[in-house]
């Protein structure tokens, strides 16, 4: 029988939830990389064994990790050929290099942006957010950092380059920090196009590249953020999620700040369709695995209040592509709730039976099995959740 | 042979169990400490100091002979206790994030 492997990253280390395709229950490993910041954490489509993991740490900056066996073991890219071991038998590794290009051959050099006094800042490197691995080559992935840059690495995570044409194609001086900081935490792949890729960038918006990442423009017409001086600015806006349906990879769902949207032309232009959400802030969006129209969010009260409305903790479905949503409830705590469910802690499976995922700040994962319409908790107990992927395995 | 103790986050990223000893060719000196701990456990490279800076990161400080060498210039030399092994240096994470 087939089953899911459910990748979650924490503020203290990485968890792997394993189950068959009933999806009822459940083995926990971990942590692993444990009183580490895992921001994220993903596999390769080309080769399911195959995972990054992107830890850091305040003290001790940011570490690549790739586990080839699925999860069980892990080391760092890049141990260098006939150099196997430290003195202590651990295998040699560097993974951990991200410089900004700033030569004048590859990109226009680019130094500053805009900073929370308004005056110009330079680029600092400070942690991986997203890792998205290649659709079709196990040994290229790329990495979304903050301060908000596109980094790829062609060999396995050892060596990163960055694709210095997003920073460099204009606007980079009207990016600004969001509370989270300016990062690049959203990195879509086009399954039926190679060239294009779209990413996101808080506080810049979203960005798209049909040139396989050499260039870059920015895809914000038709968002409006009251809270910037332009709210119809080409970049500013404070772009929290984005999510493809793989079959349909023109049409995006984005929960902004605030505002739930969709575009029908790969990001041309943008329309709302929050429609009946009890409210349009949020960080997560993901679409069914088999129904393209059919998408879900979690709202979250206000920018002020990172919680669910009312303490009830809420997964809202749109069958209809947005606009018309209805409130999941069964098996979600319906009283005194007041976690939160960060930008890249939902997920979809793709058995036959779309399973739904979302991770919270009070270190639950739920699963639904059966797309959204009943909820349980795989764990309950775990660090503040910071990410959440899953792999249908077969 | 010159003693290091790193913080545990450090010491499981490396795996290694307990202090760390290193022969230092030359001038014992923050740099040269910290240039020959990561030749040898290149995944300390980064972690300590910037890649590109070569900056001491702002959470880590070295400390010796029960003195706070964190503010010293990477290449003065460390005292004698720590080139003759007697003391080890102490790269310590800060205490911070109440």
């Amino acid at each position: 029988m087939s089953g899911v492997r459910v990748l979650v990253g924490t503020r203290k280390g990485a968890f792997i939830l394993t189950s068959d395709g009933k999806r009822e229950r459940w083995d926990v490993s971990g942590p692993h990389f444990a009183g580490w910041e895992v921001y994220h954490l993903k596999g390769s489509p080309a080769d399911p064994n195959r995972l990054f993991a992107s830890q850091c740490s305040g003290w001790f900056g940011q570490i690549i990790q790739r586990s080839d066996d699925g999860g069980k073991t892990w080391t760092q890219p890049g141990t260098p050929p006939g150099e196997q071991t430290t003195p202590q038998g651990a295998p040699k590794a560097e993974s951990n290099k991200f410089v900004y290009d700033t030569s004048s051959e590859t990109g226009k050099p680019l130094t500053t942006h805009q900073f929370f006094d308004g005056k110009q800042h330079p680029w600092e490197f400070k942690r991986v957010w997203h890792l998205e691995p290649s659709l079709s080559d196990p040994d290229t992935v790329y990495a979304g950092v903050e301060d908000a840059a596109l980094f790829r690495s062609k060999d396995g995570g050892k060596s990163w380059q960055e694709l210095s044409g997003l920073r460099g194609h204009g606007t980079g001086p009207k990016w600004q920090p969001g509370a989270g900081g300016m990062c690049l935490h959203t990195i879509l792949l086009d399954p039926s196009n190679p060239k294009r890729m779209f990413v996101a960038i808080s506080a810049a918006g979203a960005f798209r590249s049909d040139d396989a990442g050499e260039t870059w423009r920015p895809i914000n017409r038709g968002l409006k953020s009251q809270y910037i001086p332009d709210p119809e600015a080409e970049v500013g806006h404070c772009v929290h999620h984005i999510a493809m349906h793989r079959s349909r990879p023109g049409v995006l769902f984005m929960q902004k700040h605030w505002d739930v949207m969709r575009t029908e032309n790969a990001g041309d232009l943008w329309q709302e369709v929050s429609g009946n959400l009890p409210t349009d802030f949020g960080f997560v969006v993901d679409v069914h695995a088999y129904e393209p129209e059919t998408v879900y969010v979690v709202p979250i009260k206000s920018d002020g209040e990172h919680f669910p409305p009312e303490g009830k903790l809420r997964v809202y479905r749109s069958r209809s592509g947005g606009n018309e949503w209805e409130a999941l409830t069964k098996g979600l705590p319906q009283r005194d709730c007041y976690v939160n469910v960060l930008r890249d802690a939902m997920a979809v499976d793709s058995l036959d039976k779309c399973g739904i995922y979302f991770g919270t700040t009070g270190g639950q994962v739920y699963c639904s099995p059966d797309a959204g319409n009943n909820w349980a908790p795989i764990v309950r107990d775990l660090p503040a959740v910071l990410s959440v992927e899953v792999q249908t395995l077969p | 042979m010159i003693r290091v103790v790193l913080p545990p986050h450090l010491r499981g990223l490396a795996h290694i169990a307990g202090e760390v000893q290193i022969d230092i060719q030359g001038a014992v000196t923050q740099r040269s400490v910290v240039d020959a701990l990561e030749a040898s456990y290149p995944m300390l490279r980064g972690t300590i100091r910037d890649h590109v800076t070569q900056q001491r990161r702002p959470f880590l400080r070295f400390f010796a002979c029960e003195e706070d060498l964190s503010h010293e210039s990477p290449d003065t030399p460390l005292p004698d206790e720590v080139v003759s092994g007697k003391e080890p240096l102490l790269i310590v994470g800060a205490i911070a994030g109440g």
